[in-house]
């Protein structure tokens, strides 16, 4: 198995965050994980992206140019890597920022209105948080356990735990409830 | 960073790079901020803070490495660490580190030039690394790690042929090095503390002649001397220290030649082209300088041909044609400027030079 991951979308959606408890998830399942952000001189609503992989092998080159899976928060990150992802892979989009349609026909596209679900809860900055709930439960790829035992460990807030998790688990709910469904 | 032996901890290169230096014992580091590796220089201030060591963000590059020379001198294990323009700031230290004979590691984690350029991934600093980079011929020991587990074991080893051979070692790595994050498996400590031994340090004389470190030799033929006793060390650091990966190459008909981070793409292409039956190997050189001459030069006599790729425009492949003395083709494709070759690009060259 390998599973490559591009997030993506505007500095301070927590982008960074997104993949590092992703590529954090991958590695308490003992398995191989490298990630990479786009580093730069980013700033809050500048344009942010992460490259995760997560396999069983070793992983060579630890550059995404094809993902599996693509986590996008904004319109642009959609229109900058929904060329580049693979035929039948699964496109997570932030449907509260992106009113666009996607123009590809081969791919699964699971729309979580994450960031009116983060609002809801109270705090729109857990967007990122519904948006992975909604990639794990989609994958089902990993142990619960661990991926809140990797969203413990990477968050070094724990004042803001207690929202985080609750957000993972809302993005779950939204799947289980609507999308899953095969190609 | 916890130091539990056996667990897997997920960090970024330069976060690796900063433990392995606690590690193998280094107690002074001196650095100036610059992306992309600020998270090794803001490991240092917490961890020398926590270890009793002494961190200090100096005034500039210059500064760094001078106060890395007076703490190597003062017979501490020493570091700094910039990127590519911060680097060529300290080239007069390094030379004059040479000049003394002192040890001491310095972390390049390369940015795109030249002048300022950007902060984008590369390797332009290949030349300057394995030519001495300052004045006065001379030669660094360059280790090229490709992932996050080798950073942390290259960065102790080179504090120990710092130490063992009185000089500078450099640890040549790339933006993406620094910034990509992978499990890293700390090891209990294999690195030999020679730093207890340094019976030239200058630690005051009392009761003893003292000690004396300069570079400058006016006596007519006292400086020749004391470049060729360098000039010794630097061949037997060429006869013993020279470490690379090679895979596949026995069949091979085409071997690519990376480094770094690029080698793993490289590595990736390898096995793609394995799979459709192309007989593709890789050569993988750890250290930069000194270089694996002698096993290219072999496989050159086998006529196997080099496809060199690089994030530049063509530094190792002087090398590599250097070893390879045209018995057999070598061509090169890389990328700069923040441009990192991709495996489909890779994979074309390979595809026009087997056929060539």
């Amino acid at each position: 198995m390998t599973e490559r991951i591009i997030c993506a979308g505007f500095g301070g959606q927590g982008i960074v965050t997104l993949g590092k408890i992703l590529a954090h998830t991958g590695m308490l399942e003992k398995r191989n994980v490298t990630y990479i952000p786009k580093y730069g001189a980013e700033m809050r609503g500048g344009t942010a992206h992460c490259m995760v992989i997560i396999s069983d092998n070793l992983i060579s080159s630890p550059l995404v140019s094809v993902p599996d899976s693509a986590i996008v928060m904004n319109l642009p990150s959609l229109l900058k890597f929904e060329e580049s992802l693979k035929a039948k892979g699964d496109l997570f989009l932030n449907s509260s920022l992106i009113k666009k349609e996607t123009e590809r026909k081969d791919i699964r596209v699971i729309k979580i209105p994450a960031t009116e679900i983060a609002t809801k809860l109270g705090n729109k900055q857990v967007a990122n948080m519904v948006m992975l709930g909604a990639y794990f439960k989609q994958k089902r790829m990993f142990f619960e356990e661990n991926i809140f035992i990797a969203l413990e460990e990477v968050l070094n807030k724990p004042e803001l735990l207690s929202i985080n998790k609750q957000a993972v688990k809302e993005g779950m709910k939204e799947v289980s409830e609507k999308y899953i469904s095969d190609l | 960073m916890n130091n539990k032996n056996s667990r897997r901890i997920l960090v970024s290169g330069n976060e690796a790079v900063g433990e392995a230096a606690i590690q193998a014992g280094c107690t002074f580091y001196a650095g100036y901020p610059i992306t992309p590796q600020n998270e090794l220089t803001a490991y240092m201030s917490r961890r020398m803070s926590e270890t009793g060591g002494t961190f200090i963000q100096a005034e500039s590059e210059l500064a760094a490495i001078n106060m890395v020379f007076g703490a190597s001198a003062a017979g501490a294990r020493a570091m700094t660490s910039s990127s590519s323009p911060g680097i060529s700031l300290k080239q007069e230290g390094i030379s004059y580190l040479v000049g003394c004979k002192l040890p001491a590691v310095i972390v390049n984690m390369m940015r795109a030039g030249p002048g300022l350029g950007n902060i984008t991934p590369a390797q332009g600093d290949y030349f300057q690394a394995t030519r001495g980079g300052g004045h006065g011929d001379y030669r660094t020991i360059v280790l090229a790690p490709s992932s996050v587990q080798e950073a942390f074991e290259l960065q102790i080893l080179a504090f120990d042929l710092a130490d063992k051979y009185r000089n500078p070692v450099i640890l040549l790595g790339d933006g993406t090095l620094g910034q990509m994050m992978e499990p890293l498996t700390l090891h209990p400590t294999p690195y030999t503390l020679h730093a207890t031994q340094k019976p030239w340090a200058v630690t005051g004389c009392k009761e003893r002649e003292p000690n004396v470190i300069r570079s400058l030799f006016l006596k007519e033929g006292v400086l020749e001397e004391h470049n060729k006793k360098l000039q010794k060390k630097f061949a037997e650091i060429e006869k013993k220290e020279i470490r690379y990966e090679e895979k596949n190459t026995e069949d091979a008909e085409v071997i690519l030649v990376a480094y770094g981070t690029v080698s793993r793409i490289c590595q990736a292409v390898m096995e793609k082209a394995r799979r459709k039956g192309a007989k593709v190997g890789l050569i993988r050189p750890i250290t930069l300088w000194p270089f694996p001459y002698g096993m290219i030069n072999k496989l050159a006599d086998l006529k196997k041909k080099f496809l060199v790729i690089e994030m530049n425009y063509g530094q190792m492949l002087e090398d590599v044609k250097l070893a390879a003395e045209g018995k057999s083709k070598v061509k090169f494709y890389g990328r700069g400027g923040g441009g990192i070759p991709q495996e489909e690009e890779i994979m074309t060259e390979l595809l026009h030079f087997s056929l060539s």
